[in-house]
């Protein structure tokens, strides 16, 4: 296997005397899906925001592509334009249609053609199923369909990898299908996929790994196969039947 | 399934109901019981005697003679006459910009082109005395009507982008004041002092100026006081706070009086720039906290998404927080620009002739004239009201335009 595309080691991370993340070490190499679960509080998504440095972690290191997240901005800025993230709460630009939402960045950013943004962008919003949508604005779709213009608008800047901080959280049942469906094809494309979750569905589906986080550490990782058949910490076990008996 | 299986269905109406007919909708409202059927008749009485008190004093008794005397004072007041024509040729420009604005971006230009075109007709076929009936200034007003229409037809061509309007909006302000002012003897364009400026003029150059620049500025100052850099910090909040604790009397006596002794002679600015400069600062230091409100009103979340884009700050301010923040507080906004046009008539202390002020030396220019304040003041306070209520009226066009996609 190739070297790792992100490489965390011994990441702490403290909001005041709090600490979040007590010594996270982690590899992800290219085109693998991660599945990052854990009770509320365990600093699963304080984790993945210190991957792009929306969060800044105080401790130990993060690598990713082979730059070291530090306090110099260019390498914040070229990172982040490696990097796609998707929210809980999708955090579309309202005042913006959707097709401005999604080539805002292409144009600004990797200083792109407005056409060429522009054909990219349909192109995406083909590729998330919402192609008539183009000119509306946020607040006139459904959620479901937010979440995917929030994935097109991060897949625009052709991120080698895409982070997701659980998306279908703020969602109603009957929409949750849709955006995992994305997803799903998004990793069966080989991208590169952190993805905090409890849709143990899709962890099934297309997770290579899995972590499962407590209290700000990682308490046990492995094949989702390892995770479900064959979990070795009391924790993960009690956290398991939770959530899957729910 | 037929509408006879389910008699459920059948029932159910298949539109909306029809409005009621206004007889119907008088009984139900306004005559529905005794008692309201009392404090309608009641209501009604009052109105009829409150509008004819009000009709009949202004027209069968007020005497308007001190506004249609010399209605020329109360737009321009000293300005040379054998020079009205750049007072003309600023407003021809202003109507042209505006008619091609109509072209260009339709919605609320198109009703200030219609306003202004139908005011400015009005004032050029209204029966007056003095100048203001002369052939030339009445056709000073008219050839306004041609030109936005011209504006209009230039405006809505293709190859006419927005970025030539705003470049003659932003020419025009620049050129006007300099047109107006002139450069000196032997020219085509004699230097007209501001003192001989007032009237109207003056008012709209210091409301129009004083929002253009202050607006601005108290963005940049709304900005500076959440920046993370501290020397801007503290000049943002000391300014701010510095210019609140101060009436606007006091910083227009500041700006005017006592900035005039210190500087040296040669240095001294023009007394309407000063005036100028005070309004600017003094509305700047509420705007900046108008729109720093609206900052705090844009979720982190929206930050956070810009910068995972890859938006650099300056970028996430422009793009994402800015317009946002704005959206938000326009009413509070307007409302301060509203209160910074009526303020321009506290220039009147600093011996600025603006309208209010060209009104009260009309009142002391006749004997005839010296009771007869209520109607002049009556007749300021319309012209104000319209500009006013212009200003809130655009707000609202503004608020429903930019409320498209609104969660």
């Amino acid at each position: 296997m190739s070297d790792p595309i992100i490489i965390c080691r011994d990441v702490e991370k403290w909001f005041g005397d709090f600490q979040a993340l007590k010594g996270i070490d982690m590899e992800v190499y290219k085109g693998e899906v991660i599945v990052i679960f854990g009770p509320s509080g365990s600093g699963k998504s304080t984790f993945i925001r210190t991957i792009n440095r929306i969060e800044v972690h105080q401790r130990g290191q993060i690598i990713v592509d082979g730059m070291e997240l530090t306090h110099d901005v260019r390498n914040i800025a070229a990172i982040r334009s490696e990097i796609g993230m998707v929210f809980q709460l999708f955090n579309l630009f309202p005042h913006l249609s959707v097709l401005q939402n999604i080539t805002l960045a292409p144009i600004w950013v990797r200083k792109w053609s407005k056409d060429k943004a522009e054909e990219i962008a349909q192109q995406l919003l083909e590729r998330v199923g919402i192609p008539e949508q183009a000119e509306k604005f946020p607040g006139q779709l459904s959620g479901g369909q937010q979440q995917r213009v929030a994935i097109a608008r991060a897949l625009a800047m052709q991120p080698k990898i895409m982070l997701f901080d659980e998306p279908t959280s703020a969602l109603d049942p009957e929409m949750i299908k849709e955006v995992l469906d994305v997803m799903i094809e998004l990793a069966q494309s080989g991208m590169t996929m952190i993805v905090v979750t409890h849709e143990m569905s899709f962890a099934r589906a297309v997770a290579d790994r899995m972590f499962f986080f407590d209290e700000g550490l990682i308490v046990e990782s492995g094949t989702p196969d390892d995770i479900f058949n064959n979990p070795q910490e009391d924790r993960t076990k009690l956290f398991l039947s939770q959530i899957l008996t729910n | 399934m037929t509408d006879a299986a389910n008699p459920k269905l059948a029932s159910v109406n298949d539109r909306p109901p029809s409005p009621l007919k206004p007889i119907v909708w008088v009984q139900r409202n306004l005559f529905n019981n005794l008692f309201n059927s009392i404090l309608t008749l009641l209501a009604l009485g009052s109105i009829y005697f409150i509008g004819r008190a009000v009709l009949e004093w202004a027209f069968i008794s007020a005497d308007w003679r001190p506004v249609t005397h010399n209605p020329i004072l109360y737009l321009v007041g000293q300005y040379p006459r054998d020079q009205l024509w750049r007072v003309g040729a600023s407003l021809l420009l202003v109507s042209f910009l505006t008619g091609m604005s109509w072209g260009k971006w339709q919605g609320i230009m198109r009703s200030f082109a219609l306003l202004l075109g139908i005011g400015l007709a009005i004032l050029g076929i209204i029966p007056a005395g003095g100048q203001l009936g002369s052939l030339a200034v009445r056709a000073f007003f008219l050839i306004n009507v041609p030109a936005i229409f011209l504006g209009y037809m230039l405006g809505s061509r293709k190859f006419v982008t927005s970025g030539w309007v705003l470049a003659g909006w932003l020419i025009s302000f620049l050129l006007i004041p300099f047109l107006l002012r002139g450069v000196g003897e032997g020219t085509m364009l004699p230097a007209v002092e501001t003192s001989m400026w007032g009237g109207l003029l003056v008012t709209l150059i210091l409301a129009v100026g004083g929002i253009l620049l202050s607006f601005p500025l108290g963005v940049l100052l709304a900005l500076g006081r959440r920046s993370s850099l501290p020397v801007i910090k503290i000049f943002s909040i000391g300014f701010i706070e510095g210019i609140r604790g101060v009436p606007l009397i006091t910083i227009l006596f500041m700006s005017s009086i006592i900035l005039a002794l210190f500087l040296p002679p040669e240095l001294r600015i023009d007394r309407l720039v000063r005036a100028l400069i005070g309004m600017t600062i003094f509305s700047a230091a509420y705007t900046a906290e108008n729109v720093r409100g609206g900052l705090q009103a844009v979720p982190v979340g929206q930050i956070e998404a810009a910068k995972a884009v890859g938006l650099n700050n300056f970028q996430t301010t422009f793009f994402i927080v800015l317009p946002q923040a704005l959206r938000a507080v326009i009413p509070a906004i307007v409302g301060q620009f509203i209160s910074l046009f009526k303020d321009t008539t506290l220039a009147i202390i600093v011996a600025i002739n603006e309208l209010l002020n060209i009104g009260k030396s009309i009142l002391q220019s006749d004997v005839e004239f010296l009771q007869l304040q209520f109607e002049v003041f009556i007749f300021v306070a319309a012209v104000f009201w319209v500009f006013s209520y212009l200003m809130s009226f655009a707000s609202r066009r503004l608020e429903a335009a930019l409320g498209v996609g609104e969660r």
